[in-house]
């Protein structure tokens, strides 16, 4: 075996399969660490050329080793096997391979290379027409695939968390500076994403004379003695506004991990630093890797990667990397790759590598182009870059907000400077950036080179496609990103796009600089999407408001249903919609119905300046409402459009009851509120919103009167009394009730309002009365039949965003009103004034044809069909036998009686326009 | 994801917050004859500037609005102040 497990490893054996083989791996792996450690490197396949891959890294930077995982009953389709710590009984299968990532019957892909380049599906499959191809596309597309099995309890926590400093990396740096704040008194959280602190400290003989484990587990404890946190096995994924850090915090496998939202005062920024792969020929084959990436292996999983290593570097690391690797018995070559272009030779692993014309046999080939600072959280809270000509390499540069960048992750990689710097930064002082005495050549892609150089090795992104974008003019960083797919696998760029930017500069001549970086952007590393959701999903993700009545309802056999917000009954009884809707309507119309209509809006608006003011927000004139009185009206936008419809009483001389549509109460409270504090004396009017507090309950019917006697209230409800929109309050068993005498059915009403804790109470008393004079419960559906063969709007079904009130008919406040009010200026503007505004009108058809589709449109032409407007409401009328709808219609009120074509999805019908008002047009049923 | 100050219930998290309209915009005063130019420029002109700006917001938890002054840039919060009078 190449790669192979050192001496000294000690760990419990965890048993896994890889495609189908059984391996052992150990305590401690990762996925890619325990399968290096038996011998295996071919973990993956390319996207597109599906070339063998082995991982490139360690750790989140490697593009390569994606896996499905499965454990017991869940599978897990896309895990990194550089980050998937191993579990006793896993079974992990190649992505993009089959049957497996060693064999895969797709490889021969690889030899259409020279047809398969950037942008050859716009270029290919454009005749005869895209969506012919797009299917076979699709299914060859993609990484993995996710199963229609849903995970039980599968659902991410999410937490509020703050704290004074937060440190991002459990590295060297990250653990001097958590050190360093906490222990200055400083409430400081430290988050590390491997399960085990200590980072790029595990790759040093000696720290400050300590040897790195014993140096690291002292920091832990000092840390935490000193009152600090540590979150391991966690990832800072994200800096929102406010410094706001999103952590993901990862449990065992299958477990959904968990959200913690830190609002931190100050974030230390020690993410460390990333080796750049180097561009050569066939630089994408398995046993190329990076040489911290070998390191790391052996640092923390006791994992040699090779046997006859060659170490490809530009930079002065590689001199600690080859003393350590020697050490664990690798034989090392040092090849220069600044003195000539480099070919690796060998298919499914190296076995030479060529330079000028000198051939070097090989297992492995180790390579750095240069360490790239992990600035990615850092340009996530807006923070800049700067380029570093010493350090080819972009470093944070003015501080965003609150928030340092320390150690290798600001450009400063030795460890002493690293350390101090650290330290002083934790504790909340400022620092400047350290000299380097690191250096290397500048190594980037040679444009024009012989051979396959890989840029993005999971999107199969070569030199040659960035030399491509370039001459099809795709050279800003964005466009070639795009067009090429640099950079949009599911590692984001992170080994792909310094390599690709750097080509792209030297193909046009500029500087990296000038040609710049694509865009950051959150998440850092993939995370489910579940994280973001939470438990705001299903029945929580916009939790109804419930009834007082709701037993009731259930025991009368409810079918419930969202309106609004609120969980409502739909209609009663068994039979469905369609045979119970126009039974209810048909006993409502008879007898009485009684309707739970205790979402409508309750609000009360107070104080000396009260009428002026419900008088500024209606459209219609209120000065003029008498106490006990109800008047029906519109609120407008200040563009004119009608926002609410409903009916307002006024209780007293200063007192007002504003009664507006159930969906829509927060909204109108909302409105009130700007209104009365931005532009009026808020200490003069009070709205007090008592939606909630109240419940009503209307009996609406030709009987309601003598169902409503028999509550025996303390008030003359005999004929006449209340008058038709007439208010009240009286006491019923001892418990003040309101009654208002308003009808949305067309029949005689009385809402008869109490509090909450007494709901009950006044339905049974109303049903017990209601039920051996044929009345009954009566549903939100039945009601909307009523209300619309009444003509009877609901405000944004049977209007839109342009409705003014007298397209609806109600003219006399835009001509008469004389104080100010509402939007109504915009009523005369010219768009108000236009003849051809869409009115409300009445559709009918014969009384056994089908009803109108909502939706459809009133049309007019023959060939080239224009529409006039469109049916908002359509309902077969119980009463009338037949069916009836409203639309929007231009000029419909002048079209009164004229027949029109109704077009609907291809067929076109006829209708006549009528009045809105198909039911007791004189209204004298309100009156009964 | 932003923190605002309300000034009466302190630091609170965006998401308890409306924006009402930009700070400063008078109503005409409509009993009066108003040009359709005008109208239209209290209606639809939005300053939209990029720094410091000037808003109406509503705490929707507590009901009250207030100034809150802000960089729409660089999200920095500069400060807020009660729209009341007498709440200084």
């Amino acid at each position: 075996m190449t790669s192979h497990r050192v001496s000294g490893a000690s760990g419990a054996p965890l048993k896994f399969t890889f495609d189908g083989k059984p391996y052992t791996g150990m305590e401690g792996d990762t996925l890619a660490s325990a399968l290096l450690a038996n011998g295996v490197r071919v973990m993956g396949r390319s996207f597109k050329y599906h070339r063998p891959r082995g991982p490139w890294s360690a750790w989140v930077d490697d593009p390569n080793a994606i896996m499905t995982v499965r454990k017991g009953a869940v599978e897990l389709p896309n895990c990194p096997a550089t980050t998937t710590y191993l579990e006793n009984g896993m079974n992990a299968k190649a992505v993009n391979a089959y049957p497996s990532a060693a064999f895969d019957i797709k490889g021969g892909l690889d030899l259409f290379h020279r047809w398969l380049g950037a942008g050859f599906y716009y270029k290919t499959f454009i005749w005869p027409n895209w969506h012919l191809f797009e299917p076979a596309i699709r299914k060859m597309a993609g990484l993995g695939h996710v199963t229609d099995k849903v995970l039980d309890g599968y659902s991410a926590d999410q937490i509020h968390d703050s704290c004074e400093v937060l440190i991002i990396g459990g590295g060297p740096a990250g653990l001097a500076a958590a050190r360093a704040a906490a222990e200055a008194g400083l409430n400081a959280c430290l988050v590390e994403d491997h399960k085990s602190l200590g980072g790029g400290a595990l790759l040093e003989q000696t720290i400050e004379g300590h040897a790195p484990t014993e140096w690291v587990a002292a920091h832990a404890q000092a840390i935490t003695e000193a009152g600090g946190r540590i979150f391991t096995h966690a990832t800072a994924y994200g800096i929102y506004d406010h410094q706001l850090v999103a952590i993901i915090e990862n449990g065992s496998f299958g477990t959904a991990p968990r959200l913690r939202r830190m609002r931190a005062n100050r974030i230390v920024l020690a993410t460390g630093a990333l080796d750049r792969p180097i561009t050569f020929t066939n630089n994408d084959r398995p046993g190329i890797m990076s040489v911290t990436g070998a390191c790391t292996y052996l640092a923390q999983h006791k994992v040699l990667v090779g046997r006859q290593i060659t170490l490809v570097s530009n930079n002065s690391y590689a001199d600690a990397a080859e003393a350590m690797l020697s050490a664990a018995g690798a034989e090392i070559t040092r090849i220069a790759p600044t003195v000539g272009p480099i070919k690796a030779i060998g298919l499914k692993t190296p076995v030479a590598l060529t330079q000028h014309d000198r051939t070097h046999p090989v297992d492995t080939i180790l390579a750095s182009g240069g360490q790239t600072p992990l600035v990615h959280l850092w340009r996530h809270a807006g923070g800049k870059l700067t380029w570093c000509d010493a350090r080819q390499a972009f470093l944070p540069d003015s501080n965003p907000v609150n928030m340092v960048a320390v150690g290798a992750a600001n450009g400063t990689f030795e460890m002493e400077p690293a350390l101090e710097e650290a330290r002083t930064v934790g504790k909340g002082d400022p620092s400047e950036r350290a000299e380097t005495q690191y250096h290397l050549t500048p190594l980037w892609p040679s444009p024009g080179s012989e051979g396959r150089q890989w840029i993005d090795f999971q999107h199969d992104v070569t030199l040659k496609d960035i030399e491509l974008a370039a001459r099809e003019n795709y050279v800003s960083v964005e466009h070639l990103k795009r067009y090429t797919t640099l950079g949009m696998a599911s590692d984001q760029g992170k080994t792909s796009n310094m390599a690709g930017l750097a080509a792209m500069a030297t193909i046009q001549n500029r500087l990296i600089p000038e040609v710049g970086t694509t865009t950051f952007r959150p998440p850092f590393v993939p995370v489910p999407i579940e994280i973001y959701h939470g438990h705001h999903k299903s029945k929580h993700w916009h939790p109804v408001k419930r009834l007082a009545l709701e037993a009731e309802h259930r025991a009368a056999g409810a079918a419930l249903g969202e309106y609004g917000g609120w969980l409502r009954p739909a209609w009663y009884g068994t039979g469905g919609m369609a045979a119970r809707v126009p039974d209810e309507v048909r006993m409502a119309r008879a007898s009485a119905g009684i309707f739970d209509a205790s979402p409508l809006g309750k609000i009360e608006v107070m104080g000396p300046d009260a009428e002026a003011f419900v008088n500024f927000i209606y459209y219609n004139t209120i000065t003029t409402l008498a106490p006990g009185r109800i008047r029906y009206g519109f609120m407008l936008s200040e563009g004119g459009v009608v926002y609410d419809d409903g009916v307002v009483a006024r209780l007293g001389p200063e007192r007002f009851l504003i009664s507006c549509s159930s969906s829509h109460v927060d909204g109108v409270r909302t409105h009130l509120e700007a209104w009365r504090q931005d532009g009026n004396d808020p200490d003069r009017i009070f709205v007090h919103d008592t939606t909630q507090h109240w419940a009503t309950i209307t009996v609406t019917g030709p009987i309601a009167r003598d169902i409503m006697a028999a509550l025996d209230l303390q008030t003359d409800i005999s004929k006449d009394a209340p008058p038709h929109m007439s208010f009240l309050e009286t006491i019923w068993q001892d418990t003040p009730v309101r009654i208002a005498r308003v009808s949305f059915s067309g029949d005689l009403s009385f809402e008869v309002s109490i509090r909450r804790s007494r709901a009950q109470d006044l339905w049974q008393a109303l049903m017990k009365a209601g039920t051996p004079l044929g009345a009954g419960p009566l549903g939100l559906e039945a009601m909307a039949v009523m209300r619309a063969e009444k003509g009877y709007i609901m405000i944004g079904k049977d209007t839109d965003g342009e409705t003014m009130p007298h397209d609806l008919g109600f003219t006399a406040p835009r001509d008469k009103k004389s104080t100010a009010f509402v939007g109504d200026r915009s009523l005369h503007m010219a768009v108000a004034n236009d003849p051809d505004r869409k009115q409300l009108v009445g559709l009918s058809v014969s009384a056994g044809d089908a009803m109108l589709p909502i939706g459809a449109h009133v049309v007019v032409g023959a060939i080239r069909q224009r529409s006039l407007g469109y049916v908002t409401s359509s309902y077969v009328s119980p009463t009338l036998e037949r069916p009836i709808a409203l639309a929007l219609v231009e000029k419909g009120a002048s079209r009164m009686g004229e027949t029109v074509n109704v077009w609907h999805l291809g067929e076109t019908r006829e209708a006549v326009i009528s009045s809105p008002v198909f039911f007791d047009p004189d209204g004298k049923r309100l009156h009964a | 994801m932003q923190l605002f100050p309300c000034p009466f219930c302190g630091w609170r998290d965006e998401r308890e917050f409306l924006f009402i309209a930009e700070a400063g915009k008078e109503r005409p005063d409509t009993t009066q004859k108003i040009s359709d130019e005008d109208w239209a420029r209290y209606l639809h002109s939005i300053r939209n500037d990029k720094g410091a700006v000037r808003e109406v917001w509503m705490h929707l938890t507590c009901g009250e609005l207030f100034i809150l002054e802000r960089d729409s840039v660089t999200m920095e919060v500069i400060g807020s102040i009660a729209l009341r009078k007498d709440a200084a």
